[in-house]
């Protein structure tokens, strides 16, 4: 199955549309080259699939992504919430993706994009080449295998009214595979992959420990095999002794069954230790993107820096502290131009004018900040 | 068998009771003709208001009536019309909540206006009004119970099933590509009945209550067949005899009492949290 899916996905692209990827030229051009490429590469029936410019395959790929909702408000006006507004960035095979940023910048609603749970406002996702906005029915269940989440609450991820084989045999139920026994003995098998002792099989969640819910939730998530794992703040309702094991735990699975993982998380120890690239959001947008280690050594956003200022030390001198002043602005009420420039210690007048778009400014370290393109400019 | 051995299992000492209490009345029901000492119907007009003897366990009525042997017959009327009563409305509402709540957006405003429509109306005069308009007859306004009570189910689902599937459990099993139906009756159902599972315990009480209204009323039961409800009301205008108007009363007091325990029982025994600690 899975050799047949990779020689499907091996059609390369022109190299023009991949130099406009690798030149980092991002939303409504590379969205419409792509989805005429992938037009008539489906009806040759193929599906596409992307090489990077580090030959990764590109598993995911966000294109402009926009989820905006209405939310009432009183008296019965109604607003416009952007939760996600204008999303572009590309997860790679087998690679930990890391999303940080504040409570309520739209981390979460982004990976629940990447899982189609809600339909798309703006923008698209691929899916191994495919369009997933659009898909439906049983084309939808299959993508429904391939891409599951693990949740923050393990203690609301489980039906309290069902026993653990019950819901580790749900998944082999909906999709109708298996007998009945050969389902009991996965759910077995699925119990020692993620380290839980069989005993719990006949135990209701409530009988369990946060650690262990959670280590069902996640033998739950890789049940039907899928390809990518959305982490939702995985360890964050956890002991601190816990996490570190469900995070060895979900390191182990990935190489075991080559997992690709969104790791959504406000922790940045926990992002620096187990993601290879890291995405930086604010107010619904990625402000920059970079491999772990530049993230931490050399972070360019004034938001990013104030994020890495703000961990926790222990050794070493006293570092200068960035505090960011006032409040994350709503995101119904979005301030024009850059959305940080109300908080920005480095704020300039464009910042109030103009939305800074990624730009790449050293290999995959992308940055959405005026600093950076007026210093590109004025080099020009 | 094996949930009735588990049910029976239970620690719980007013569940017991419940089921003791509910399995009397529906023997009493079932052999009622057995047990009774005089003929329901019979009357004799020398013995009126004759309190509480050896003779009239209960007493007489204002027609010289046996109490004793009417509240045994009328177990069976008005239990099986309040069971009738409440079990239609139960199953209507769950389904008719569950799908309001479930789907939401205008689905749901329409469905509730609608369930709001019939809630408007006064319950009694409502049920009044289709009985009368069926023709008077037990079927018939039981069937009326039914039409006005189940709003008061689907309300109470609706807003159970709106907060039960904000849950991760939820959006796991959607995420599993589970259909619809499956996630409404695996995941939001099992999780929403348990409040709804005592109310209609409660309801069981008030049902019989209104079914002697209607009864009252001429819709119902037709005189002289014997009813708690209709007896119940007899009584209220000699009150001086106090005893036509209060066995019948302890008589629905009774069956509404043991389906409360059974109900209470049930939701702890429904909910895998507390099923241990019964």
């Amino acid at each position: 199955m899975k050799d047949e899916l990779n020689q499907e996905h091996t059609a390369p692209l022109p190299p023009d549309v991949e130099a406009q990827i690798e030149a980092g030229v991002y939303a409504g051009i590379s969205g419409e080259r792509l989805s005429d490429e992938e037009k008539a590469l489906r009806e040759a029936g193929e599906a596409p699939f992307e090489e990077t410019h580090d030959g990764t395959q590109a598993l995911v790929e966000a294109i402009d992504v926009k989820q905006h909702f209405v939310v009432k408000k009183a008296k019965g006006k109604k607003a416009v919430l952007k939760a996600v507004d204008g999303v572009s960035f590309t997860i790679h095979k087998g690679e930990t993706f890391g999303l940080v940023g504040e409570s309520g910048c739209g981390k979460s609603t982004l990976g629940k994009t990447f899982l189609r749970l809600y339909p798309l406002t703006g923008g698209k996702v691929l899916f191994e080449g495919e369009d997933i906005s659009t898909l439906k029915g049983r084309r939808l269940k299959e993508l429904r295998c391939k891409t599951q989440m693990i949740f923050q609450d393990p203690s609301s991820c489980l039906n309290p009214r069902r026993k653990i084989i019950d819901i580790l045999m749900e998944p082999y139920v909906i999709h109708k595979r298996f007998t009945p026994k050969e389902r009991r003995e996965k759910a077995m098998e699925l119990c020692d992959m993620v380290g839980l002792s069989r005993a719990y099989l006949n135990r209701y969640p409530h009988e369990m420990s946060g650690g262990q819910k959670q280590r069902v939730g996640i033998a739950r998530a890789i049940a039907l095999n899928p390809k990518l794992i959305v982490c939702d703040e995985p360890v964050s309702a956890l002991d601190v002794s816990i996490q570190a094991q469900v995070i060895n735990l979900l390191e182990d699975l990935q190489k075991q069954f080559d997992l690709t993982y969104l790791f959504i998380s406000h922790n940045l120890s926990v992002v620096k230790h187990c993601c290879q690239r890291i995405g930086v959001m604010y107010l619904g947008r990625i402000v920059e993107i970079a491999p772990s280690g530049r993230i931490y050594d050399n972070a360019l956003h004034p938001y990013t820096q104030a994020l890495i200022s703000a961990i926790p030390q222990i050794e070493g001198e006293k570092k200068q502290r960035t505090v960011l002043e006032g409040d994350l602005p709503s995101p119904s009420n979005l301030p024009e131009g850059c959305p940080f420039h109300t908080r920005c210690p480095r704020a300039m007048e464009i910042c109030k004018k103009a939305v800074p778009q990624l730009q790449e400014l050293e290999p995959g370290h992308q940055v959405a900040c005026h600093l950076y393109q007026s210093i590109e400019e004025e080099s020009k | 068998m094996g949930f009735i051995k588990r049910i029976l299992k239970q620690k719980n000492f007013m569940f017991k009771l419940g089921i003791v209490i509910c399995l009397f009345w529906a023997v009493v029901a079932i052999l009622a003709p057995l047990i009774a000492p005089q003929d329901p119907v019979a009357q004799d007009l020398s013995r009126r208001f004759m309190p509480p003897s050896g003779q009239n366990w209960f007493g007489t009525d204002s027609l010289g009536r046996d109490v004793f042997s009417r509240v045994l017959y009328g177990s069976r009327i008005s239990i099986t019309a309040g069971l009738i009563t409440v079990a239609v409305s139960f199953a209507i509402g769950i389904l008719y909540g569950a799908v309001a709540g479930y789907v939401g957006g205008v689905v749901d405003d329409i469905m509730m206006r609608i369930s709001e429509m019939i809630q408007a109306f006064p319950p009694l005069i409502l049920a009044m009004v289709i009985a009368a308009a069926m023709g008077p007859s037990i079927v018939n306004s039981v069937f009326a119970m039914a039409i006005i009570w189940w709003p008061n189910y689907a309300r109470l689902t609706r807003s159970i099933v709106i907060s039960v599937k904000g849950n991760d459990y939820v959006t796991a099993s959607k995420l599993m590509g589970a259909s619809r139906l499956r996630i409404l009756f695996k995941e939001i159902l099992p999780n929403s009945i348990g409040p709804l599972v005592v109310m209609s315990t409660l309801d069981l009480g008030n049902a019989i209550l209104m079914f002697s209204g209607l009864s009252f009323l001429g819709l119902g039961v037709q005189p002289p067949t014997p009813e708690w409800g209709a007896m119940v009301s007899d009584g209220v205008s000699t009150f001086q005899n106090w005893w036509i108007s209060t066995f019948p009363g302890l008589a629905i007091f009774t069956v509404a009492m043991g389906a409360n325990f059974i109900g209470d029982g049930l939701r702890d025994y429904l909910d895998p949290k507390l099923r241990n600690q019964l």
